[in-house]
């Protein structure tokens, strides 16, 4: 076992780190309290630094790169609290594109790799608790092509997405396996209408509602009925992704909460002297450390295809979900008042991270999933 | 010992229901509804608490004298439930919970004369100065201060956290009024009127982006002698009864036992493949795990009154109940977010100011859950932090 990175995955992580040092005010952003369009510059430094092309395969134009690398990227985007749609377009809209055959790819990977395609994942369902098989839109087959109609909520880009990508039902009923289909659409198809909105981190999303939208077969992306494999494949690598944004951003509370402790003084002395203080401060490091052994475990599993790999990753989105998110909450309650501001950036990180705990299935759900796996 | 509930109880729950169906107007109930802080939105809260005033029931915790209803604490709670359940927004605490209280233990005459009618009809809006940058859980060293001139004190510092300190025309404050010797020894409690010359209010931005508090700078701020609470350098006995209130003043548990009736429904609402999230077992685990504990709190919030109505001092009781309800508060709006799902990650403050017009772009409470979740981290920090409390319940209660 090694645990290192190697020359390439360390000049990566250098050079995203001196990025988000140097290139990125994440102050001003933070500030923002407006929905703010694609930030075009930050997307089109992501192209050239060759973000973009990370997890594709050369013969796509891509730098073949895979799970650790995309680890390597995404902690230190979540150490500088970088607002970008790089899960939804690289990682999901990416994934599944990659999985879809060489039509698909060839079409559309080019400009994604360029910076000039968004990409939205539309899953999420009105009062249905979230799970791939638990989708209930519905395409129903019609003369050279599927008719569409539903809502989804929360699609992750869906506001500045050039493309979406739709799970739909084709055949059986919510709870089956089998009778998901992927389709490609864009916004300005007949039918189709998005509500764009922010999301509590300060990301953006949309409503979507299909009304009657006609699409060709052509549109089906995969095969028909055969959704929820490369799905869920795509999933895991999402869950990696996120996973490793988490590690960093709570590297970065539990850092300032020590150093917050050891500066801010009561009763004569740094708050850090206290005890109760240290051992909840003890406790958020033995966290952090447990959640990178999981984010390591659940990545190179992945990577190396193994058996038990999607288990590791139910097993690091559980234990998010529960002592990421604990962690989370002691830093904002060591901080005092001043964790409750807007000004401090132990908020935004918070609010990251409760955001990465909504999605794709909350700690109960994995736990569950992870027991049955 | 018994539970039996005394008829007039039973009927008293219908007169208050009755009262609430006709008195909340659309507003009210939908501030009610968009409420996601103790906080109310000030408007309709002090709206709400003119139509409360009228009925005599703005503070049925008072003596009766001074315009407290003579409730039984039977009565109390039933009334406090009713509230909640018929979703009615929190009047603001820092009047008629907090500064009342403290006038009709400490205020002289002519003070409780001139004040307490204000508070109970709402003319006034209070605020609490007690917070500084450098005086949070060490309050004892706060240093703003108050030079004697006169018949007036001249103030000078700041206060920070100061809740509503942007709409309030009153503050009651605590100020140093002497250098040397201990520090809880200096220290004297004030009234102030907002629109006193010097007095400069700049709003702090929550996480929930609602600026909720102020910090507050004092320029050679001019107030009367006869605004003093207590004797000079006294006031750290008026702040610590007030505090008393203020932590133990409130119940808990009825809000919680409605917050987790509207969160069954809500997950009855949220289909699985095979049913709704309200069976799936690890969900109603959790369920029950917030219910069992707020079972608990309610007999022993019930506990504490039965023993104030006795005429003894809840004392250290209040820093338990103070810490059991806030940290069940902050689970149960957790527990909230969790049941949504991503739904709760909506963002549109817009659609939570009441009277807005912002349509919501989801279920209200998919929006009123996250906001809820946000604030209420807040409330193991105020009011004296969660861990200052354990330190009185270990050094108080236990004598360690
Ligand atoms: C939403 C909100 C509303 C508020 N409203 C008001 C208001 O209206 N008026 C007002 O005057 N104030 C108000 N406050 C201020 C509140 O009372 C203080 O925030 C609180 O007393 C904590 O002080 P601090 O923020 O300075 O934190 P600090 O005292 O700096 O504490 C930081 C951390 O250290 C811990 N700590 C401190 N001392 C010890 C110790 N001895 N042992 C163990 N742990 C310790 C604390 O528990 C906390 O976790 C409000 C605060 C909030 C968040």
């Amino acid at each position: 076992m090694n645990f290192s990175l190697t020359e390439e995955q360390q000049m990566l992580a250098d050079s995203v780190r001196r990025w988000v040092r140097d290139g990125h005010d994440g102050e001003a952003r933070r500030r923002d309290k407006t929905r703010r369009p694609l930030d075009a510059a930050l997307w089109r430094q992501f192209a050239e630094l060759g973000w973009l092309a990370l997890p594709f395969a050369e013969d796509d134009g891509g730098l073949g790169g895979g799970p650790v690398e995309t680890l390597v990227l995404m902690e230190e985007l979540g150490r500088g609290l970088v607002v970008a749609p790089y899960v939804p377009t690289v990682v999901l809209g990416g994934g599944l594109l990659r999985r879809a055959g060489p039509a698909w790819r060839e079409r559309h990977l080019p400009a994604l790799i360029e910076g000039r395609l968004q990409l939205a994942l539309a899953l999420d369902e009105y009062e249905r608790v979230f799970a791939p098989e638990n989708t209930a839109l519905t395409a129903t087959a019609e003369q050279g092509g599927y008719r569409l109609d539903g809502r989804k909520a929360l699609v992750l880009n869906g506001d500045q997405a050039d493309a979406l990508l739709v799970l739909a039902r084709t055949g059986g009923v919510p709870g089956d396996e089998h009778g998901l289909s992927l389709f490609w659409l864009t916004p300005d198809q007949d039918g189709v209408s998005l509500a764009p909105h922010r999301t509590v981190d300060g990301h953006t999303a949309a409503k979507l509602t299909l009304e009657r939208v006609h699409l060709p077969a052509e549109a089906l992306v995969g095969e028909p009925g055969g959704a929820l494999a490369p799905l869920r494949a795509t999933l895991d690598e999402a869950l990696l992704a996120l996973g490793a944004e988490a590690v960093g951003a709570l590297s970065v509370l539990l850092d300032d909460t020590v150093e917050y402790a050891k500066t801010r003084r009561q009763f004569g002395v740094p708050i850090g002297d206290f005890q109760a203080l240290q051992h909840r401060m003890a406790d958020m490091f033995m966290a952090l450390e447990q959640l990178r052994s999981l984010l390591l475990a659940a990545t190179l599993k992945v990577a190396e295809g193994h058996a038990d790999a999607r288990r590791a990753v139910h097993a690091l989105k559980a234990r998010l979900g529960l002592d990421g998110r604990h962690l989370a909450q002691e830093a904002i309650q060591l901080h005092g008042g001043m964790g409750m501001t807007d000004e401090l950036a132990v908020g935004h990180y918070f609010k990251r991270l409760t955001a990465i705990n909504g999605l794709f299935g909350g700690a109960d759900a994995h736990l569950a999933a992870f027991a049955d796996a | 010992m018994d539970l039996t509930i005394p008829d007039h109880e039973q009927s008293f729950r219908e007169e208050v229901r009755d009262f609430l169906a006709r008195a909340m107007t659309p507003e009210i109930r939908e501030a009610g509804r968009l409420t996601t802080s103790v906080f109310a939105p000030v408007k309709q809260a002090m709206d709400w608490q003119r139509i409360l005033h009228e009925q005599g029931w703005a503070a049925p915790h008072w003596p009766r004298e001074y315009g407290g209803t003579g409730w039984s604490v039977g009565q109390r709670t039933v009334f406090a439930e009713e509230l909640v359940r018929a979703g009615a927004p929190p009047l603001i605490p820092m009047g008629l919970q907090m500064c009342g209280p403290c006038l009709i233990g400490y205020g002289t005459e002519e003070q409780k004369a001139h004040y307490l009618p204000r508070i109970l009809s709402g003319e006034d809006i209070w605020c609490q100065g007690y917070s500084e940058p450098g005086a949070g859980s060490d309050l004892a060293s706060l240093k703003t201060f108050a030079e004697s001139d006169g018949d007036h004190y001249v103030i000078n510092g700041t206060k920070i956290w100061t809740t509503y300190a942007h709409h309030a025309n009153r503050m009651f404050l605590l100020v140093r009024t002497r250098r040397d010797g201990k520090p809880q020894a200096g220290i004297t409690f004030l009234l102030l009127d907002m629109a006193t010359p010097g007095i400069t209010v700049e709003p702090i931005v929550g996480l929930d982006e609602v600026p909720e508090q102020c910090q507050v700078f004092f320029d050679n701020v001019r107030v009367p002698k006869a605004n003093r609470v207590g004797e000079e350098n006294d006031g750290w006995t008026v702040a610590k009864y007030l505090l008393t209130f203020e932590r133990g003043g409130q119940d808990y548990a009825p809000g919680l036992g409605v917050q987790l009736e509207q969160l069954k429904a809500r997950a009855r609402r949220q289909a699985t493949a095979t049913g709704s999230l309200a069976d799936d077992p690890l969900w109603r685990r959790q369920v029950a795990d917030c219910e069992t504990r707020v079972l608990a709190l309610s007999f022993t919030e019930q506990r504490i009154k039965s023993a104030l109505s006795a005429g003894k001092d809840p004392g250290a009781l209040s820093s338990m109940t103070k810490i059991l309800g806030t940290e069940l508060q902050q689970r149960v709006t957790e527990l909230a977010v969790d049941t949504l799902g991503a739904q709760a990650l909506l963002w549109q403050p817009g659609a939570l100011v009441p009277g807005g017009g912002e349509a919501p772009l989801g279920p209200e409470y998919a929006l009123t859950t996250m906001a809820s979740y946000l604030n209420a981290r807040a409330c193991s920090i105020y009011g004296g932090s969660n861990e200052v409390q354990r330190g009185i319940i270990a050094k108080a209660v236990l004598g360690l």
